[in-house]
């Protein structure tokens, strides 16, 4: 039902090469862009686009984690801190140089791929849980440092004011025009990962994952990927933290600690490991469930409860719900999101016919 | 795969009937302030006696018709001490038309900064944020209204400098403080004040989340053995801090905590006044429960035939809550007062927080004087001890150092 296809009938390396085979996919493709790029933004209030915003940003972020933890196989509790390296090189870029925006980007990109990259040096020796603690460490020394090095805080409070991004002379403030903004590199992130993990340099990350040792012996050079890995992911994560600092105008440290770390690892988890859909759904999910659950217990807690007992019991049950959800969905499908999407599509490709 | 589906799609259902249930219908004669607490994040020892003092005293406005004839309404939203939801929270008070919005957090306050300066909506920081904010010319929208971290450290010295018999030449503070920007905001201060008194300071920093402070104190008791410290410490740590100084002998007598290791949860948490005895705490909202207010919300849940609710006997926290909802329902009275028709925006209620003088509720408030240069209100604060199972007022409102202060803050606002 959602896709009618039968037989490979390519004839080109053009058409075996293209990211979307099917006509009906790219149908979608052009139906999503119309609905993400006009729909949304035209028809929705700004309150509901603040909230698209803060998806997009995890969005970028998740891509990243995903790449290295996903695609990859290395684990990471270090991309919050990626994020401050990003944030707070983009911010002194934009206040002690006045530099624009596009360039602050890329900079805080690239230095936290360097970042990335140093604290990923460990994966080259050791795997999984040991690898896990290593980027621990990485993830409290950087907080550390930004914490007591006024040359890159910016003074005790660790906190540095940027001015709003500008294009020419009109000036990106208000929800409606940082989610243009934000959406150009949520769709820039989403090209780049799916092209990335079918080249060249996405199979060998895969080859990594599957069995480092039957990579290195097909010709893979593991300290090159793994490494490289660990730079395009804190890339993606050292521009999360820029988009996040012109997002709120603000660089701050304590907008990057650990509990973010977790919970971009939370995202790929739920949204399912190694996929691009997975990293986005995952990043929806994580932003806006507890706000779902919110408003659901405004609206029917005070059928139960006093109003007093209401507003005690909100935050405490949405966390035990968002607890609950969670490990509800990953017992009813452990690959995640993306695997139940999958799941419920091949359902309908064949229906009404049972196999 | 049957199941599986059925499952999926009766969420989803759940999910869109429960989602557009909330409505933003505004009725008329309502004026809104954005609330946001912290009930289950990292500073939920406060969030759960501070908020709903903060409720109780819209509920007490309310019952006894409103501000000038408008009901109040505070929609809260649990921000977790947490960043993004608190920009979430921040958006939708906005949406349903808030003319003022508490803020809660440090980092939160700094986040929704540059957004409350460009929708022109006042947010409150009171005893937390930044200390440069106190510069109304600098951040015209953000008002910390209660004493900042830099006025708290100026008033500290000068209250040991009290209690030292009038001179510090010669004397010896110990600073121990949590590892934070908030923790290390009042070092410059302190530093300058080292200097102009002429006594030695050394500071003592606990590394996050505070639990393991023995070395620092350990250090503090037995080889710098100052003659006052000053102890700055967040959720769990002024308990341990309490425990761990009394444990390495030295006296309580000589310790003051600045406002957020200061409240009776920190002290049952060291083990209860007895253990605490002596202990010196510094307040930015009256403490105890006798104020005409809180006889008046007693009155209030009485004749309601409710409890009072349990909240109350913890005093620090819940006294800081009507202190909070006090000042911005002043505020919003003051705006009313200049546009009768109720049609106000964040731009009057700004107007309003600047005509705040000598609003004092019966003791609980500091004689606050709030004006467009000075957001903070002169940084008020008292010192309360800890002596005989319960909290004994020992200095009246005072501030200290204004012109250390105004310097700082001058040097900030150039930055």
């Amino acid at each position: 039902m959602f896709h009618r296809e039968s037989g490979v009938l390519k004839t080109t390396y053009e058409a075996d090469m293209a990211l979307y085979p099917l006509p009906i996919a790219r149908w979608t493709v052009g139906a999503m862009a119309v609905l993400f790029f006009v729909a949304i933004p035209l028809t929705l209030d700004q309150y509901y686009l603040s909230l698209a915003n803060l998806v997009w940003i995890s969005v970028v972020g998740a891509l990243g984690l995903n790449i290295l933890v996903g695609y990859t196989g290395q684990v990471s509790i270090g991309h919050g801190a990626f994020m401050s390296v990003g944030a707070y090189t983009a911010a002194n870029l934009a206040i002690r140089l006045g530099s624009p925006w596009p360039v602050n980007l890329l900079a805080g990109g690239l230095m936290a791929a360097l970042v990335g990259a140093v604290v990923g040096i460990p994966s080259v020796r050791i795997k999984g849980l040991y690898l896990a603690i290593a980027t621990l460490a990485g993830q409290l020394i950087i907080e550390w440092t930004i914490n007591h090095v006024t040359f890159i805080s910016g003074g005790v409070q660790a906190s540095i004011d940027v001015p709003r991004p500008r294009l020419g002379s009109y000036v990106l403030s208000s929800q409606r025009q940082m989610y243009f903004f934000l959406l150009v590199f949520v769709v820039l992130a989403i090209v780049a990962t799916l092209n990335l993990i079918r080249s060249r340099i996405g199979r060998a990350f895969i080859a990594i994952r599957d069995q480092d040792i039957a990579a290195e012996i097909i010709g893979i050079d593991i300290f090159r990927y793994k490494l490289l890995a660990f730079a395009i992911s804190s890339f993606y994560a050292g521009v999360t933290g820029v988009l996040y600092t012109y997002y709120l105008g603000i660089a701050n440290y304590e907008q990057f600690q650990i509990g973010v770390s977790i919970d971009y690892l939370a995202m790929i988890i739920i949204g399912g490991l190694g996929s691009v859909l997975g990293s986005v759904l995952g990043a929806i999910f994580v932003t806006l469930l507890p706000i779902a659950i919110r408003y659901a217990m405004e609206a029917f807690g005070g059928l139960f409860f006093s109003p007093q007992t209401v507003l005690n019991l909100i935050p405490n049950l949405r966390l035990m719900m968002f607890g609950a959800l969670i490990i509800f969905f990953l017992i009813v499908e452990p690959e995640g999101l993306n695997r139940l999407w999958r799941n419920i599509r091949n359902y309908f490709r064949i229906w009404p016919f049972a196999y | 795969m049957r199941q599986i589906l059925a499952i999926v799609t009766a969420l989803v259902l759940a999910i869109s009937l429960a989602a557009p249930a909330p409505s933003f219908a505004q009725s008329k004669g309502e004026i809104v302030i954005g609330m946001q607490c912290d009930r289950t994040g990292a500073t939920q020892i406060v969030g759960t006696v501070l908020c709903p003092g903060f409720h109780d005293y819209i509920a007490l406005i309310n019952s006894k018709g409103g501000v000038e004839g408008y009901k109040i309404r505070a929609p809260e939203v649990d921000n977790e001490y947490k960043v993004p939801p608190a920009v979430e929270s921040y958006e939708r008070h906005k949406k349903e038309g808030a003319v003022t919005i508490a803020v809660y957090g440090t980092p939160q306050i700094y986040a929704l900064a540059a957004k409350l300066a460009e929708d022109r909506i006042p947010g409150t920081s009171p005893g937390f944020g930044s200390a440069a904010a106190a510069d109304g010319v600098r951040y015209p929208y953000i008002f910390p209204i209660a004493a900042t971290y830099w006025s708290q450290a100026a008033a500290a010295t000068d209250f040991v400098k009290k209690q030292l018999g009038g001179s510090l030449k010669g004397k010896k503070i110990a600073y121990i403080f949590y590892d934070n920007p908030a923790g290390r905001e009042p070092i410059e201060v302190l530093e300058d004040l080292s200097g102009r008194e002429g006594f030695q300071l050394k500071t003592f920093a606990v590394p996050p989340p505070g639990v393991e402070m023995g070395a620092q104190v350990l250090d503090i008791a037995q080889r710098y053995r100052p003659d006052f410290v000053i102890a700055h410490l967040f959720g769990g740590a002024p308990a341990v801090s309490i425990k761990e100084l009394k444990s390495k002998g030295y006296p309580l007598r000589k310790v003051i905590a600045l406002v957020w290791g200061s409240a009776e949860v920190n002290i049952e948490a060291a083990g209860g006044f007895g253990v605490a005895e002596g202990y010196y705490t510094m307040q930015f909202a009256g403490v105890g429960q006798d104020y005409p207010v809180l006889n008046e919300i007693r009155e209030m849940y009485k004749k309601e035939g409710k409890p009072v609710p349990k909240e109350m006997a913890s005093s620090v926290y819940y006294n800081r809550g009507v202190f909070q909802a006090a000042v911005h329902v002043e505020a919003i009275r003051n705006a009313l007062k200049a546009k009768p028709d109720g049609k106000i925006t964040g731009v009057d209620t700004k107007a309003g927080f600047e005509k705040i003088s000598n609003f004092t509720l019966g003791g609980l408030v500091p004689p606050l004087k709030i004006t467009s240069t000075d957001h903070e209100g002169g940084g008020l604060v008292q010192i309360w001890q800890v002596k005989g199972g319960k909290f004994e007022k020992v200095t009246d409102w005072f501030s200290a150092y204004p012109d250390v202060i105004a310097k700082h803050t001058k040097e900030a606002a150039a930055k």
